[in-house]
């Protein structure tokens, strides 16, 4: 399946992963970040249970201390 | 447009800002100076010598609330300035009430899950407010790496989203000013398009 992660085109050998899986595969290991699957905010708690699926466009924020 | 009309139509409007350190207060004094009409400030720290480093405080501050000295510092800016401080935590539940009325927030906390936890609650409580986000602005230099990101018309970023703010990599003025003002910046321009 084809995904958009941030606007780059991303390409996974499955039919659907997991937030958290994708996290893994893509070995992103930043602890604090915003997830929104097509426009609708992903909650922490729902990582490990919101799919992502072929077509998604994905937008994730990196958040940083310091402020 | 002249001055005078931006202005004018920036007194309308309400702005959230979530902390009032580095961001926070930097980001209020370029709003104020601009002409938003009112300030809503949530902090529930002291002023620290080691803020004036960096933070839109004076030395003869320290000690004070922070929210009480950048009230101060925002009247002697612009005397007619409508500043409503609250000095508390915020946490899940109070960020509904305390920015309910605001037309954008300002996401200017220093913990980056505190970070988290403004954003998510916002999205999720307040969906059509608009939140700018600071993450990345620990260091010096690199100032080409900064930028301004708009997710969708209620999230947008200003920061490097790397550089994290440690003991050895400590945020200092000029970096922290800049996200700080890029804030304010993507603020004028969302209320510059309202009616």
């Amino acid at each position: 399946m084809k995904i958009l992660l941030n606007n780059r085109e991303e390409e996974f050998d499955r039919d659907f992963i997991t937030v958290s899986e994708m996290l893994e595969l893509k070995k992103f290991s930043f602890r604090m970040r915003i997830i929104k699957i097509n426009g609708e905010l992903i909650l922490k708690e729902k990582y490990d249970s919101a799919k992502i699926m072929d077509g998604d466009n994905v937008q994730m924020l990196y958040l940083m201390s310091g402020g | 447009m002249r001055f005078s009309e931006i202005e004018k139509h920036l007194k309308k409007f309400k702005v959230g800002i979530a902390g009032a350190g580095g961001l926070g207060s930097n980001c209020a004094a370029a709003l104020a100076r601009t002409g938003v009409g009112t300030l809503v400030v949530a902090d529930f720290d002291k002023v620290e010598p080691s803020n004036i480093t960096r933070q839109y405080y004076f030395a003869d501050q320290v000690g004070m609330m922070k929210t009480t000295a950048l009230k101060e510092n925002l009247i002697r800016i612009r005397p007619e300035i409508n500043v409503v401080t609250c000095q508390i935590k915020l946490n899940e539940k109070n960020i509904p009430s305390v920015f309910n009325d605001c037309q954008v927030i300002v996401e200017a906390f220093d913990r980056s899950d505190m970070k988290q936890m403004l954003i998510e609650t916002v999205q999720k409580e307040l969906p059509s407010v608009p939140i700018i986000v600071g993450s990345g602005l620990a260091g010096w230099g690199n100032t080409g790496v900064l930028k301004f990101r708009k997710v969708d018309e209620t999230l947008y970023i200003c920061g490097d989203e790397m550089s994290e703010a440690t003991d050895d990599n400590p945020p200092l003025a000029p970096r922290v000013c800049i996200v700080a003002n890029m804030q304010a910046n993507a603020v004028i321009e969302i209320l510059m398009k309202k009616i």
